[in-house]
């Protein structure tokens, strides 16, 4: 009974210590600018999830540590959401009452289902290689932003990668290319693309949909098997795609004619084959792993060192952490822009947060300076194009590690922006939205 | 035709391997009447555990001896997993005897939960590696009778042997030795068994051991093939049409139901998947299994139930 009434006690004393600590952070927001942080820390893409959540939340303590953004202060909450889209509709639910500006949903379909609510709040969306792929036309989808790259940037690049292998893009007909693609709004999102790809160049496009979480691929591998496809695109996520590639060792398929796209191509995807992915090859969202870049030394001097690091230090630097790391930045950067304009040391809005990101501009000196020197290439985002980049390389696992693998890629803005436009002005039309105009654009 | 040959085996094999998971449910609900939706949970810590205990191991031995650190792994595995049992009996079956089946159905599922977190948190959440030494690449047989050869994976081959040395031992075991009849007849009445003194809680932990045990094995088997991760959580419930269709008290049900789904879900997959976009597997077994609730309640080979009101 005593123990109870301790139990009892210890409950009601936690529950007024915490209520206490809400209060400062509520406090705290009105000078703070708020980061939301959806993530995925357990269940079937934790593997994945993690480096990403790790890389995000690392970037934005030394920012803290200097001062801010202009000595705006920032704050930040994790919202654990195991990459189900109703529970990162709910993340959002509740985020966006603690004053978020922006958010990154890191799940295109949890994008799909934000994108009309997010209109409503006005709160920008920032989609860094993931989300819908005509919302890069900013004028229809003006508050999401595909920056850096969309799934129709990676496919154009995935044939014209394939194009150059063959010994050119007039070489690709006849041929046939598998897409084995998780059966989900991510996995689907390239096949626009790749269908008119295979319009213009005659190759055969062969569509394998995979189960989620992906862990049962045989059937797939067997039809592979048995229909040879000269290459095998893979558009998977977790687990899905060390399985598919052990699959491709059972099935003897040659992992050199296999392409994954970004979400493919990181440790956690390769790292229990081993030796059986070597010769793999996956593109990459500019990024690769980056061990020896200026912003990693940076990181482990200005977080790991001091103890502070989110996730273990050897992470730091591998593929998916550079991505939440450079999507921390992306999003820091768009408010510090906005302020350039609403006001240094001041906590921008949601709308003003908008004005930031469609007026990014990133040039290379500026990324150099940041620590980005090798990593990325320059983004220019504006009113109408809300990718700012399509930039492009492939990299292969060695056996031990990634490597790059090719030069610089950008995706042929022939073929990507008639379909942009078409797909773009089609969502106008559902949802009886009007285009903004050049003068909306200059308020 | 060598295709379909392919198809088949394939599936026989993958289906072997349902039927090692399936027989962890059927063996708890034979001995305990729970249906144990802790099973998937159980095979992913069985995993994680034979994994880092070995990683661990390997790294304390330099690296030397990687049979060394197997067997340590096992070991370890196999005392997580017999810790298991015993903290479930004592914590969780004993408070409950005589309850309704709901109940306990319910509180497994909390178990499950509870392994999935202590497990991650003890030994991680990233991807590990069981190297038991499986071979990886296929062999191309009867290359003379058909053009290209059968495919065979020798890794499914295996693993679909070691599957089925297992399911024959455990069905020797319930059928013919004492402590099986002790755990049926516990499935039948708790009361009724402790009246003719059969000691309950020991007969619960035996069972749940025994649970464990298959548990590891097809941790080990699924962990080598791919990984050892929260999504082998998943493999549990590519198995619960197998216990549907087989029949939840049957071990030759969870055999044979295993077998129907592994090949009827390949060929599924193959032969009709084009027709409808395709990845229609998972849910094709599902209804393969609703089929035959239909017309057989019981599943294909588990005990007619019939209760006098």
């Amino acid at each position: 009974m005593k123990f109870r009434n301790l139990a009892l006690a210890a409950a009601i004393a936690s529950v007024g210590l915490s209520s206490a600590v809400f209060s400062t952070a509520a406090q705290a927001q009105a000078q703070d600018q708020f980061f939301p942080v959806l993530v995925y820390r357990t269940g079937a893409y934790a593997a994945n999830g993690n480096p990403w959540a790790n890389g995000y939340v690392d970037y934005l303590k030394p920012i803290n540590a200097q001062g801010g953004i202009n000595g705006v202060k920032l704050t930040y909450e994790e919202c654990e959401f195991g990459y189900a889209t109703d529970r990162g509709v709910e993340c959002y639910e509740r985020l966006k009452g603690k004053n978020a500006t922006l958010f990154q949903s890191l799940s295109t379909g949890v994008t799909f289902a934000l994108t009309d609510k997010a209109t409503v709040d006005k709160i920008p969306l920032i989609t860094a290689g993931y989300g819908r792929s005509e919302s890069q036309d900013g004028s229809v989808f003006t508050w999401n932003f595909p920056l850096l790259g969309s799934y129709w940037v990676g496919a154009d690049v995935a044939i014209q990668h394939i194009g150059k292998q063959e010994g050119g893009l007039d070489k690709l007909k006849g041929k046939k290319i598998a897409l084995v693609y998780h059966d989900s709004p991510f996995g689907k999102e390239p096949i626009p693309l790749l269908q008119e790809r295979a319009k213009m160049h005659g190759f055969e496009l062969q569509l394998l949909p995979v189960a989620h979480p992906g862990v049962e691929q045989k059937a797939t591998w067997l039809q592979i098997r048995r229909d040879r496809p000269d290459h095998v695109l893979l558009w998977g996520w977790g687990v899905m795609n060390s399985t598919a590639i052990k699959e491709a060792q059972a099935t003897g398929y040659p992992r050199e004619k296999m392409l994954g796209i970004w979400w493919a191509g990181a440790e956690p995807d390769v790292k229990d084959v081993g030796a059986g992915a070597k010769g793999y090859s996956a593109l990459t969202l500019q990024h690769g792993a980056e061990p020896n870049s200026k912003v990693v030394k940076d990181m482990l001097a200005m977080v790991h060192d001091k103890g502070q690091g989110t996730g273990p230090k050897e992470e730091v630097g591998s593929v998916l952490y550079m991505r939440g790391l450079i999507s921390a930045m992306l999003g820091v950067e768009g408010v510090r822009q906005a302020q350039e304009r609403y006001g240094k040391g001041k906590v921008m809005t949601g709308e003003q947060v908008r004005w930031g990101l469609e007026n990014l501009n990133l040039d290379q000196g500026k990324l150099d300076a940041m620590g980005f020197a090798g990593v990325m290439r320059p983004v220019q985002t504006s009113c109408t194009d809300h990718m700012g980049s399509s930039w492009v390389r492939v990299h292969t696992w060695d056996g031990s590690k990634w490597a790059f693998s090719s030069d610089w890629y950008q995706a042929d803005d022939k073929v990507l922006r008639p379909m942009v436009l078409e797909a773009a002005s089609k969502y106008a039309a559902e949802k009886n939205l009007q285009r903004r105009t050049a003068e909306q654009c200059a308020q | 035709m060598a295709f379909f040959i392919e198809t088949m085996l394939g599936g026989l094999m993958t289906g072997m391997l349902y039927s090692l998971v399936a027989l962890g449910f059927v063996l708890i609900f034979k001995a305990s009447g729970v249906f144990n939706f802790a099973q998937g949970a159980m095979v992913l810590v069985a995993a994680l555990a034979m994994a880092r205990f070995s990683e661990w191991s390997n790294a304390a031995l330099g690296g030397d001896s990687l049979f060394l650190a197997n067997v340590i792994g096992i070991v370890g595995a196999g005392a997580v997993m017999f810790v298991v049992a015993w903290a479930v009996e004592r914590f969780v079956l004993r408070k409950l005897v005589n309850q309704e089946g709901a109940t306990l159905l319910m509180v497994t599922l909390g178990i499950a939960y509870v392994l999935e977190g202590l497990g991650q948190t003890f030994f991680g959440s990233e991807i590990y590696s069981i190297d038991v030494g499986m071979p990886k690449d296929p062999v191309i047989m009867f290359e003379g009778l058909f053009e290209g050869g059968v495919l065979i994976n020798k890794e499914d081959f295996i693993a679909a042997a070691l599957a089925a040395v297992l399911v024959a031992g455990l069905t020797v075991f319930f059928q013919k030795t004492a402590i099986g009849r002790a755990l049926r007849a516990v499935a039948d009445d708790h009361q009724a068994a402790q009246s003719v003194g059969i000691p309950l809680n020991k007969t619960w932990v035996i069972v749940w051991c025994v649970a464990g045990l298959v548990a590891l094995v097809a941790g080990i088997i699924w962990g080598s093939k791919m990984g050892v991760q929260f999504s082998l959580v998943t493999v549990a419930l590519r198995a619960l049409p197998v216990v549907i269709l087989g029949g939840l008290t049957s071990v030759p049900g969870a055999i044979v139901g295993g077998l129907i789904i592994g090949v009827g879900e390949k060929l599924s997959e193959v032969y009709l998947g084009p027709y409808v976009g395709g990845g229609i597997e998972i849910w094709f077994a599902y209804v393969m299994a609703l089929i035959v609730l239909l017309f057989r309640p019981q599943g294909l080979f588990g005990e007619k139930i019939i209760n006098r009101v």
